[in-house]
């Protein structure tokens, strides 16, 4: 019998009742929750005379609608209904909730693993696509819509199919001032947006062991726009080095207990994927998306390609529109694209290395007169007293730079924070589709440290050359 | 959940690939905390040529009259022909939402995300995936002929076009049962509570910090 991958031994674990081919029951660990996607299921929940399974595996936070600004007030009434719609249903049920103006509020995503609330070994899931991240712990985890929301509430369970294998290897090392958000970019601008769909993706090899715990978070968080809902990395001594101690994660022997269960979260050498995919990490170069799909990406000594040299007519005519949305003409070099806002922040690249690394770059320089805004967003509340502890929010802030109260902000902005029509943005968030920042609004995807280099320059460059 | 069955309706060609959820719906929509009132702002960007508002009268707003769902031939539409990969990005059960209210009930594709898909079956909306090649063709049809039709049957599993050319199509037993018989999902799983309480007991002994309740 051909050996497990990762994927098959997580899936295997907790397998309720299965179904061979068809559909399975499966048991859900670990329940984040946030104020856009659970009210419905609350409400549903409700209106059924129904309970909550298990409520002390559920993690409540705000992020989506929060100010990152003058907290005491929120100014959009209906945000404001939101969040107090999630502070009730975790008062009705007895959920912990970190609160808006708890010090450990942040970035759902940021916070399940800063607190050890999300394990090796468990299935995670939550109300928004990029509960992949925490694939990074080799835990299976993935976004689910609001009626699966509601599904887990009542039963502790998901009825799924379980996805194929597919194996992402990154070989070799990558270059000086390259990220893990250039990595990303790469295997997604190899496999494409739909590259990963009905797959779970294993990344593996030499580049990815090099990653630390949150550098492959940015990795895993991305996956989903690689196509896949869940992306998953062995755990090895990083993995178990960066939860030890954490508020939530085991202690004393329980801790010992469960570091030689993870040790076993790896594929079996005999293993066997449905797809390969190989990716030479030297070849990746820092990246910045052109387009209007994360996929439409090219390197920084690129060029905004032209649609008349595509021959797929679909794709041809989806280059067509992206650029006429994002305002830019074939054969223009990426490092001419001028910038109006600044955006450091999100759930791929907020963590306490990402805004280091970006701190970095910015340190004794000024940012340039044509930026309009540039903000930096910690992911929670303990990254930026983490940042503050370092310095680097002065580095920002005399730098031109504002720093911010942890949130999803820019991102999608939902909350105050967003592009103007037409505003070009060099954003370190997951997604440029159309309108996502901000109505109008031209969103190119790059590292912290690239977003930070064009908030200097004014435009794209070369954060190697800089 | 509405059982799906049977649906003979307006086919509108929606020829872009990748389309997100973020464009069937957009985010400012999402600040609602009910189930319903999409509809008005389903592609909600590329549907006026305004931006909208959550609490908006849309019948105010301008029309973009090059979208598809404005154009009057394709007025009353209930199936979606779509490029690859439809459905993209966020998990917001919003954009399905906002399909059923508008009057979309199903759809066709060379492939669908997998988050959208699985949003799609809980609320008896069926997305039907085919072949890159068929779903070229279907376009080609559906542009060139004005009231073009397609029936979908869900027992047999086909699409029938005008000619009465008949396509079949692949769908996971288990979710064809549940949209035929407009099951609720819980329900069913909630019927095996006892496996569940005996996975948790036997878990428990394997991994006993997984059984530690979050307290904070």
């Amino acid at each position: 019998m051909a050996g497990k991958t990762l994927y098959d031994k997580l899936w295997d674990a907790h397998l309720v009742r299965g179904n061979g081919e068809g559909t399975s029951i499966i048991y859900i660990d670990r329940h984040l929750i946030h104020e856009v996607t659970s009210p419905q299921a609350f409400e549903g929940l409700k209106l059924a005379s129904r309970k909550p399974w298990r409520t002390g595996t559920i993690l409540a936070v705000p992020d989506h609608n929060v100010p990152t600004i003058g907290r005491d007030h929120v100014q959009d009434r209906i945000s404001q209904i939101q969040l107090d719609t999630l502070d009730q249903n975790c008062a009705e049920w007895g959920i912990t909730e970190f609160t808006m103006n708890d010090p450990r509020q942040g970035i759902v995503h940021i916070i399940g693993p800063e607190q050890g609330a999300c394990l090796p070994g468990m299935t995670i899931v939550c109300g928004d696509s990029h509960t992949s991240t925490n694939g990074a712990l080799g835990a299976l985890a993935f976004g689910i819509g609001t009626s699966e929301v509601e599904h887990v509430l009542a039963t502790q369970c998901l009825v799924m199919k379980k996805a194929k294998n597919m194996s992402v290897n990154v070989r070799g090392q990558l270059g000086e001032g390259v990220t893990a958000k250039d990595m990303m970019l790469g295997i997604i601008r190899q496999i494409g947006t739909a590259g990963g769909a009905g797959y779970t993706i294993e990344y593996s090899g030499e580049a990815i062991r090099a990653l630390s715990m949150e550098g492959r978070m940015t990795v895993c968080n991305m996956t989903i726009e690689a196509g896949a809902r869940a992306g998953v990395i062995a755990v090895d001594d990083t993995t178990i080095n960066y939860i030890e101690g954490r508020p939530f994660a085991p202690k004393g022997e329980l801790w010992e207990e469960a570091v030689r269960t993870w040790r076993n979260l790896v594929s079996d050498q005999d293993a066997t994927f449905d797809k390969v995919v190989y990716v030479d990490a030297a070849t990746i170069e820092p990246l910045v998306t052109w387009g209007t799909s994360p996929e439409m990406v090219v390197p920084i000594h690129g060029r905004v390609p032209d649609p008349d040299e595509e021959r797929d007519t679909v794709k041809r005519e989806g280059m067509r529109r992206a650029l006429t949305y994002m305002g830019l003409k074939p054969g223009i070099p990426m490092t001419e694209i001028r910038l109006d806002k600044i955006f450091v922040g999100s759930c791929t690249n907020s963590r306490i290395e990402d805004l280091r690394a970006a701190a970095h770059i910015v340190r004794g320089r000024k940012i340039a007169p044509n930026i309009v805004q540039a903000l930096v967003v910690p992911g929670s509340g303990l990254v930026k007293r983490q940042a503050e502890a370092e310095g680097l929010d002065k580095i920002f802030i005399e730098a031109g730079f504002e720093w911010r109260e942890p949130g999803c902000s820019m991102c999608l902005g939902m909350n105050p924070d967003h592009l103007n029509p037409g505003e070009r943005c060099a954003s370190s968030s997951n997604r440029n589709f159309e309108g996502r920042q901000g109505y109008g609004g031209r969103t190119h995807l790059v590292s912290p440290p690239m977003a930070v280099a064009a908030a200097i320059a004014g435009h794209f460059v070369d954060v190697r050359e800089f | 959940m509405e059982a799906f069955t049977q649906l003979a309706g307006i086919v509108a060609p929606l020829d872009r690939a990748n389309v997100d959820t973020d464009t069937i719906i957009p985010k400012q929509y999402l600040k609602s905390i009910r189930r319903t009132g999409f509809g008005p702002n389903l592609f909600d960007l590329w549907r006026y040529l305004d931006k909208g508002e959550p609490g908006q009268d849309s019948s105010t707003r301008r029309l973009n009259p090059d979208f598809i769902l404005n154009q009057p031939r394709y007025r009353g539409a209930q199936i979606l022909l779509a490029r690859k990969n439809f459905g993209c990005g966020s998990s917001r059960e919003h954009a399905v939402w906002a399909l059923l209210e508008y009057g979309i009930r199903a759809m066709l594709a060379p492939s669908v995300a997998d988050i959208f898909y699985s949003n799609a079956i809980k609320n008896g909306f069926l997305p039907i995936v085919l072949d890159a090649h068929t779903i070229d063709r279907l376009f080609k049809d559906v542009e060139a002929t004005p009231g073009y039709r397609l029936t979908i049957d869900l027992v047999p599993q086909t699409v029938t076009t005008p000619k009465g050319e008949v396509i079949h199509f692949d769908v996971d037993q288990a979710l064809k049962h549940q949209l035929l018989h407009g099951l609720d999902d819980i329900d069913m799983t909630l019927r095996h509570a006892d496996h569940i309480r005996a996975y948790e007991a036997r878990r428990r002994k394997q991994a006993p910090w997984l059984f530690t309740d979050l307290d904070g």
